[in-house]
């Protein structure tokens, strides 16, 4: 295909992905290196009945004038990203003076904000991310044993969990392990405690999260691998069993390694998923205990009265160099694929 | 044949029966027991006393005479005005549906056919795109749109949908069309078309199983989306998504949490239906990219 019809098919989809993806990255970095103005005072002089007083006051109508001047705000270089709210080199070196050991140290650089998000999303896809592999994986070869007819409604409902809205599927379940809830009064009886709550304790509310995840995206690596198991090739399986292969022999040396690039394909794509983590904090209302990375840049554009734009856009830079660096050796695997082929 | 020499064992079946069973109510039940419970009033859903109340209604027949009530519906609906999102939920995911796959089916069909090298790197480009965090391009956006005076529309929002979902749309759609055989729009050319006639002639009338599952996706991702459409979108605009969101923090202390499970129930209720016609669809679509790619 000549360039000029190539151009001619790609421009719209090209132009609106520099608009406003490729561009508000750009507008990202930009923003970090940038800080809310200082507050201008004003001195003004009250005169009441006892004397006149001094008071400084924010000069609105100044601070008006200078936002919309420069809507950034003042030039702070790479401040943003050393402040306590983020990398904090200067607060960890401090801690490492401070402490004596590395458990004191890790439980005291776990609580500033960036790594106490970063460790939970880290924690997050590299837990849930397995656990899924592994539960789809038995989810179809139990529904691959099943009579064909009640397939269609087991798949049916199988795919329910991914379907449904994150944060909808997130408070159905947040409803339900609530203690006046079934599934919390359950757990109450069942450990005979009747205080017992998910969401009090931070090693509960991240155990919810993980199980959550789990529940939400089982059903996608499920799916998948169906499909693979349907492809086995039969001549394979078939040699195996006449050499005497026992059932599960003939999964571990067969089905799995046939399946093995699916669960590549499962593992990428989950990794960027559960790597923007975030729904399910709003939903478990779990922000107390657990916070992410994506949940940081929301909580600092929603959570005070005016966003911190310049905190977002530091931690979305940081985001957006773990997605590279977690993206890496895919990127470096598609490379080696495309020249091998051209 | 093949059958009496696959039969399982008895333990076996019984095993991976009540596996496929236990994983059937995880999956299910949550849903089907807050739709029940939806027709309930709090005291029976969030039960104090016994939790067998949800099942039978007690405070609700004690409040409302009747087993099941609507009260969370007619709360939800008509006092919280939740029809209105309803109404903008339908333009955002209709006009983000039409838009993207318009775009990406030029875009796709391009980058199957053409064999340069850069269209790697518009791949390459897009699955990167594709891995951002919606969050860390929101930041981005706020301070332009706030500058710009865009901030807070429908068709902002729908654009910037759009643009997010691109990158999907489009792997997804250069993957199908790399499966229609190049001669078909080929010989097309030879009788004298242009390519843009080829496509619309030869290759349009073929590609709707393509666009109608990478449609559905678009779809999904429009409808489920919240991230965006919380931050972007005025009170007044807000869609479904967000206006659940912001009932758990005006109505929970109200007592009226009933209304946020009423309003939660009829989300479902479309994703439902959508997953019973187009099951087919949505598992060729999740396992399109895995045999191709």
């Amino acid at each position: 295909m000549p360039h000029k019809t190539f151009l001619a098919f790609i421009l719209p989809s090209l132009i609106v992905m520099l608009l406003f993806v490729a561009l508000p990255i750009a507008s990202v970095v930009y923003q970090s290196l940038f800080i809310e103005h200082e507050q201008i005072m004003t001195e003004v002089e009250n005169c009441g009945p006892f004397g006149c007083t001094v008071e400084r006051r924010v000069d609105s109508q100044a601070m008006e004038a200078l936002r919309s001047e420069q809507p950034a705000g003042r030039f702070n270089g790479l401040g943003t990203y050393f402040n306590s709210g983020h990398l904090a080199f200067e607060r960890i070196g401090q801690i490492w003076d401070r402490t004596e050991t590395w458990g004191d140290f890790i439980d005291q650089v776990m609580n500033l904000p960036f790594y106490k998000a970063l460790i939970f999303t880290l924690a997050y896809t590299f837990i849930v991310t397995p656990c899924v592999i592994v539960l789809g994986f038995f989810i179809a070869l139990g529904v691959n044993a099943i009579p064909g007819l009640i397939k269609g409604p087991v798949i049916f409902f199988s795919l329910l969990p991914m379907i449904v809205t994150p944060l909808i599927g997130s408070l159905v379940l947040y409803w339900m392990i609530d203690s006046r809830g079934i599934i919390g009064s359950a757990l109450q009886v069942i450990f005979n405690d009747p205080t017992l709550s998910l969401k009090a304790s931070p090693t509960l509310t991240w155990v919810t999260l993980f199980v959550y995840g789990i529940w939400h995206s089982a059903p996608f690596a499920f799916v998948v691998f169906y499909a693979g198991l349907q492809g086995v090739p039969r001549d394979t399986m078939e040699s195996a069993m006449v050499d005497g292969a026992s059932r599960w022999e003939r999964v571990r040396f067969v089905t799995i390694p046939y399946l093995l690039p699916l669960a590549t394909f499962i593992a990428l794509m989950q990794l960027m998923d559960n790597f923007r983590v975030f729904e399910p904090i709003v939903g478990f209302s779990a922000e107390a205990n657990a916070t992410s990375l994506s949940y940081l840049i929301y909580s600092d554009l929603r959570g005070s009265d005016s966003p911190l734009f310049a905190s977002a856009a530091a931690t979305s830079v940081l985001t957006t160099i773990g997605v590279i660096i977690l993206l890496m050796p895919v990127l470096i695997r598609t490379w080696r694929d495309f020249n091998r082929k051209a | 044949m093949a059958r009496s020499a696959n039969a399982k064992p008895l333990p076996l079946l019984a095993l991976s029966v009540g596996f496929i069973v236990i994983w059937l109510i995880a999956a299910a039940f949550p849903f089907i027991w807050t739709t029940w419970g939806s027709f309930k009033v709090e005291p029976d859903f969030f039960s104090r006393s016994d939790w067998t109340n949800a099942i039978t209604g007690t405070q609700t027949i004690r409040q409302t005479g009747a087993p099941f009530t609507g009260a969370g519906y007619e709360g939800a609906w008509i006092q919280q005005e939740f029809w209105k999102s309803v109404i903008n939920t339908a333009i955002v995911t209709l006009s983000v549906v039409v838009i993207s796959l318009t775009l990406g089916t030029l875009g796709g069909y391009a980058l199957a056919r053409s064999g340069y090298r850069y269209t790697f790197w518009i791949l390459i480009a897009a699955l990167i795109f594709r891995a951002m965090p919606h969050v860390t391009l929101v930041s981005g956006y706020l301070l332009p749109f706030f500058e710009l005076g865009i901030w807070g529309y429908l068709p902002t929002t729908i654009i910037v949908l759009v643009a997010i979902n691109q990158p999907f749309t489009l792997w997804m759609l250069h993957s199908f069309f790399l499966s229609i055989p190049k001669d078909l729009d080929e010989s097309a050319m030879v009788d004298g078309c242009t390519r843009f006639q080829a496509f619309r002639l030869a290759v349009i009338p073929v590609m709707w199983p393509g666009v109608v599952t990478t449609g559905l996706f678009s779809f999904l991702l429009a409808y489920n989306d919240f991230t965006v459409t919380s931050m972007l979108l005025t009170q007044e605009n807000q869609t479904m998504v967000p206006k659940i969101s912001s009932f758990l923090g005006s109505t929970q202390a109200e007592g009226k949490v009933m209304y946020a499970v009423a309003a939660v129930v009829s989300a479902i209720a479309p994703l439902f239906v959508l997953v019973l016609f187009f099951q087919r669809q949505i598992v060729s679509g999740l396992t399109a990219g895995a045999v191709k790619g």
